[in-house]
């Protein structure tokens, strides 16, 4: 008899192993069953629960939020890839660059239950970005302004609302074009 | 062939003993995922899409290897044997999603094995940095450089609120997974190991057994990283990680002072076994190698063993992967005995060449 494994060697071992899937029993040559013996190297390999399960079972929970409009969301189709919103409840994976537009809003709720944000803070790229570095300085400096004005420290203030508004000035005239913004 | 010296050679600048805080942080690691805009992610991708993405990604190489003065190995999945794809896995320079589907799967190595691009992996660039010790700063530095050279040619997929646009919801944002291998023997023998693994998930972090199952850490290598990728700017997601491996590292050190304080006889016998069976043995299989090997670090490292350089660790991880064996004999059909000889073999030479003179005990 040959190892139902890998179909190679003479079989000269019997196997029981009790798994998630019930009984299984195999005639395995030395090296396969050695594979099964003391450890296995590889615990992605032979993984049975991964990461896309749970993303499968978010999706549908996050379409089983909008009861009503189920019916609907489920036959969303991202115009680029073809992809519908029922290929990601079943494989937890997204299609193409474009679905994360065409499922903006059922993906958001999905993002902050993994990672507790929705909201890029990171690296922005040069060229693509284009005037998102800009809107982040502003939006940064608009933050410190706040804080200079609950400290009564108003000169500081001033100064970042003259910069501020200078940004913004900036911002209005490069609006479409493309911006060359510090990283 | 510059692809065979890859396959064969026993050693990786990234795992050498000479970086930060080497005793407990074998290795760093930056990973960035990147996606070119429009077209489908390589599991939705047809084989004129994936062969379009790779023509592109070729067409950036000379770019970026001039940049970096580094030359780049191409590697065509579907050109290697499987055996040689899992020597690959082993050295960690490619990931073991990656050889599914070989087919328009090609991954860039440049000649030190710090940098590797896989390109139609999950996402369409994969641009993995590695450096020794605990230095996440060097290689994120080089791979968002390699980032922003091929953004520079190629629309990327962005979005403004949701950042890098990737395969995987859970990389989305940044694209940064960081990762740090730790050895991390005190902890296991001290029983501290579980309050570690307990602990990381709730900074974000996760941590899992590099070889061995749930139940049973083989080595006692662990592999912490990042789980976020959104929310959270790369610096601070670096930061983050560096603090908990800190905290790890001095972990770490207290439970071995403990060990070579309380139970030093004990200590020096098992570290010296382990030293003589690994210098002696006939036939070694990988688990036992593992196992022997922990504990000729440690006592490397408490400076109990001075005759061998630490460097003989990377070089015996390394070459006694029964891939790696099967591969350099040429023969894929060894059997287990076969293979355990060539081990022991390679063990033993590989801590002959490192041993230290005599004249020059410290």
């Amino acid at each position: 008899m040959l190892c139902e494994d890998c179909g190679r060697n003479r079989a000269v071992v019997h196997i029981t192993q009790i798994g998630p899937d019930g009984k299984i029993e195999k005639n395995l040559c030395e090296r396969c069953a050695a594979k099964y013996g003391e450890f296995l190297m590889e615990n992605q390999k032979h993984r049975n629960v991964s990461m896309n399960d749970f993303l499968k079972g978010v999706f549908s929970a996050g379409a089983q939020g909008e009861k009503p409009q189920q019916e609907k969301v489920t036959e969303l189709v991202c115009p680029n890839c073809g992809m519908s919103y029922r290929d990601f409840q079943q494989t937890g994976k997204i299609g193409c660059s474009v679905c994360y537009a065409t499922f903006r809003r059922q993906l958001e709720p999905l993002l902050r239950r993994i990672h507790g944000s929705s909201t890029h803070s990171g690296k922005i790229p040069h060229r693509t970005g284009g005037t998102l570095t800009m809107k982040h300085t502003i939006e940064s400096l608009r933050s410190s302004l706040k804080e200079c004005v609950a400290q009564e420290e108003y000169e500081k203030a001033a100064e970042l609302r003259d910069k501020i508004r200078q940004l913004e000035h900036e911002l209005m005239e490069t609006e479409g074009g493309e911006s060359d913004g510090r990283q | 062939m510059a692809v065979n010296e890859l396959l064969r050679s026993s050693s990786l600048s990234w795992l050498a003993a000479s970086g930060k805080d080497s005793d407990v942080v074998l290795s760093s690691r930056v990973r960035l995922a990147r996606n070119f805009k429009e077209i489908p992610f390589p599991n939705r991708a047809d084989f004129n899409q994936l062969t379009a993405v790779r023509l592109q990604a070729e067409k950036l190489l000379p770019g970026i290897a001039a940049d970096l003065g580094q030359a780049f190995d191409l590697l065509d999945l579907e050109r290697i044997t499987p055996l040689q794809r899992d020597v690959l896995i082993e050295k960690q320079l490619i990931s073991r999603n990656f050889i599914q589907n070989p087919q328009h799967r090609i991954a860039f190595i440049t000649a030190d094995r710090a940098t590797s691009i896989m390109v139609n992996e999950e996402d369409h660039l994969r641009i993995q940095c590695m450096a020794p010790g605990l230095d996440l700063d060097t290689p994120f530095a080089r791979a968002s450089h390699i980032d922003d050279m091929v953004e520079s040619q190629v629309d990327i997929a962005f979005d403004e609120k949701m950042g890098y646009l990737t395969s995987c919801p859970t990389n989305l944002g940044t694209g940064l997974r960081a990762s740090v291998l730790l050895h991390l023997p005190g902890l296991v023998f001290t029983r501290n190991i579980q309050s570690i693994m307990n602990i990381s998930p709730q900074l974000g972090l996760a941590i899992r057994s590099v070889y061995g199952d749930e139940t049973e850490s083989v080595g006692n290598l662990f592999q912490i990283s990042n789980q976020l990728t959104l929310g959270f700017s790369e610096q601070e997601i670096l930061e983050n990680l560096k603090t908990a491996v800190m905290e790890i590292v001095s972990h770490e050190r207290q439970a071995r002072k403990a060990l070579a304080l309380y139970m030093k006889e004990r200590l020096e016998d098992e570290v010296w076994r382990s030293y003589g069976t690994l210098r002696y043995a006939r036939l070694l299989s990988e688990k036992e190698v593992l196992e022997l090997l922990s504990k000729v670090r440690l006592g490397i490292d408490l400076k109990l063993i001075n005759e061998v350089a630490p460097d003989c660790y990377a070089e015996i991880l390394i070459s006694s992967r029964t891939s790696y064996l099967q591969n350099l004999a040429e023969n894929e059909n060894l059997s287990k005995h076969e293979i355990d000889r060539l081990r022991a073999e390679h063990v033993r030479n590989a801590l002959l060449a490192h041993t230290r003179s005599q004249e020059a005990p410290k």
